[in-house]
């Protein structure tokens, strides 16, 4: 019986919509009002969101570059390789046994063993010192065994510590790793990322000025509305919301806009790459934006946006007052 | 409903707007206001909407102490007042329902409500016909009357008014007179700024004059 009550009332008077829904709807409004405004300004659109757009896409195409060269240098990781020297008291069976023992090391992938006797012939036939060597009276060359690490230790910070461990061995003089080209590929894309992260930085900040900018030029334009509407009793937020949607959508386009133009330039790259990379033989692909990075760079840009325009709207929109 | 207790308000570099006014208007009241130009008649009236604030003294409108309201307050308690200018002060770029709507829009009301409260406004104002056109294609009574319907579409118990009637024919601002006395009648409290001396004589109301900020004549 007492559930009928509520049911008669709400089908006399339509149902009033929560808080939340009501609130809801109101952005839902506002954004699409603020859009709308937008496309009916075209040309002006589109070029604050090319703008936009251009400073958001160096960055973020020189962050796709350099994430290709490491996926490049991953490939040259394989090419590191550790010499380990045997101490010169160690037997030729010593040796072999200290060989096989390296080889069945689950961080190696493969290893070469150059004997004494090996090493003395090879630098006689290539250094010209034959004459200098038979006069000695043994063979001063330690035997090397030169190990490969499995690509897994190869990198920069793994392939050091596997040298250390080589270098246990009681029968080992030194273990020297030839990984300091390898280093050096990597102190250069460092700097690379810190140049694409101060370049972001810069850009990012230009962004909030053109955004800052256009929304400032837009209250301007609305400079008597934003009066009329405060003597109405027009709270702040409420004659802020526009604006920040605007500042959003400008955010977005020019995310957008970025997107496109690192993909067709990664897109009119992919061809010549290839050709280069076919002439090293390697396998290397161009890989375009993910994702994730595409999310990034389109909801990061329209956050900045946000940003832009609230730092825009919270300067000029509390001095306009109504007289 | 509004009082003003010995208020002064003194512009930067010098100039006194008022200067110790006092006067009290009981609820359902209406007043006219009258003075010279330059006399104080706008200033008072921006003191009660909060559009500038008073240099001493205190205000009392609808039982708020206006020196204690802080600023984000300001916007509810405009919300309560009606305020109509000389220059009708509306938006251009918008039809006149949606001029007039846009105090409830302010408010959060819902659309149904709004279009209901709106359409009663403008047959009030005798504009129901015009609620799709632009402002500009309206004639200044026109105008004004749109102006009056925003002012009261959402019911604020009190409306003030700044020279309604400025730039209109005697025969448009009698029909002005009439609606506010119409308003009046249903319990608004109105303080009227106008130096339309023939008019105000003609409507048998309560007349405060300002006479260089200072309050020179009360006459019920």
């Amino acid at each position: 019986m007492s559930s009928k009550r509520p049911v008669k009332r709400s089908s006399k008077k339509p149902r009033n919509p929560s808080f939340i829904q009501s609130w809801l709807l109101r952005h839902a409004q506002v954004s699409l009002a603020s859009l709308g405004r937008m496309f009916r300004a075209p040309i002006a659109t589109l070029m604050t969101s090319t703008v936009i757009g251009i400073a958001v896409c160096m960055p973020a195409g020189m962050w796709v570059i350099l994430d290709n060269l490491k996926q490049l240098s991953g490939s040259l990781d394989g090419a590191a390789s550790i010499s380990v020297f045997i101490k010169q008291e160690a037997t030729p069976k010593q040796v072999l046994e200290l060989h096989s023992r390296y080889s069945e090391l689950p961080e190696v992938s493969e290893t070469q063993l150059i004997s004494s006797d090996d090493a003395l012939m090879e630098f006689r036939q290539f250094s010209g010192f034959s004459r200098a060597l038979d006069i000695l009276d043994e063979n001063p060359l330690p035997a090397v065994i030169v190990v490969t690490p499995t690509t897994a230790f190869s990198t920069a910070k793994q392939a050091p510590l596997l040298a250390k461990k080589l270098e246990q061995d009681p029968l080992v003089d030194f273990a020297q790793l030839d990984l300091e080209w390898v280093k050096r590929f990597h102190a250069i894309t460092d700097i690379a990322l810190r140049a694409v992260i101060i370049l972001a930085s810069v850009l990012g900040l230009a962004v909030l000025l053109i955004i800052g900018n256009t929304i400032r030029l837009e209250i301007q334009n609305r400079h008597d509305e934003i009066a009329i509407t405060k003597l109405i009793g027009t709270t702040n937020a409420f004659i802020r919301r526009p604006f920040l949607y605007a500042g959003f959508w400008f955010g977005l386009l020019g995310g957008i806009t970025a997107w496109l133009l690192v993909s067709i330039s990664l897109w009119l790259l992919a061809g010549p790459i290839s050709t280069l990379t076919g002439l090293y033989q390697t396998d290397f692909r161009l890989d375009l934006l993910g994702f994730a990075a595409t999310l990034l760079l389109v909801f990061g840009s329209a956050l900045l946006g946000l940003l832009g325009a609230r730092i825009a709207v919270g300067r000029h929109l509390d001095a306009i007052e109504p007289e | 409903m509004i009082r003003f207790d010995n208020v002064s308000k003194r512009y930067p570099g010098g100039h006194e707007g008022l200067a110790g006014v006092s006067f009290h208007m009981e609820a359902g009241e209406m007043a006219f206001l009258t003075g010279h130009s330059g006399a104080g008649k706008s200033t008072l009236l921006k003191l009660i909407g909060l559009l500038e604030r008073p240099t001493r003294g205190q205000i009392m409108v609808d039982s708020r102490n206006l020196g204690k309201l802080p600023s984000r307050k300001i916007p509810y308690h405009r919300r309560k007042i009606g305020m109509i200018f000389q220059d009708h002060r509306l938006l251009h770029d918008r039809t006149v329902f949606d001029n007039v709507a846009l105090p409830l829009v302010v408010a959060g009301f819902s659309r149904e409500e709004i279009a209901r409260r709106v359409r009663a406004a403008l047959d009030k104002v005798s504009l129901l016909n015009k609620e799709k056109a632009y402002p500009i294609t309206l004639s200044g009574g026109e105008q004004q009357r749109v102006g009056i319907a925003r002012a009261v579409v959402s019911k604020p118990p009190v409306v003030v008014a700044d020279e309604p009637t400025g730039n209109l024919d005697p025969g448009l601002s009698r029909e002005i007179m009439n609606l506010f006395e119409d308003f009046n009648q249903v319990g608004v409290t109105l303080l009227i700024a106008t130096h339309d001396i023939g008019l105000i004589s003609s409507m048998n109301k309560r007349v405060i004059t300002l006479d260089k900020g200072q309050l020179s004549g009360d006459l019920r």
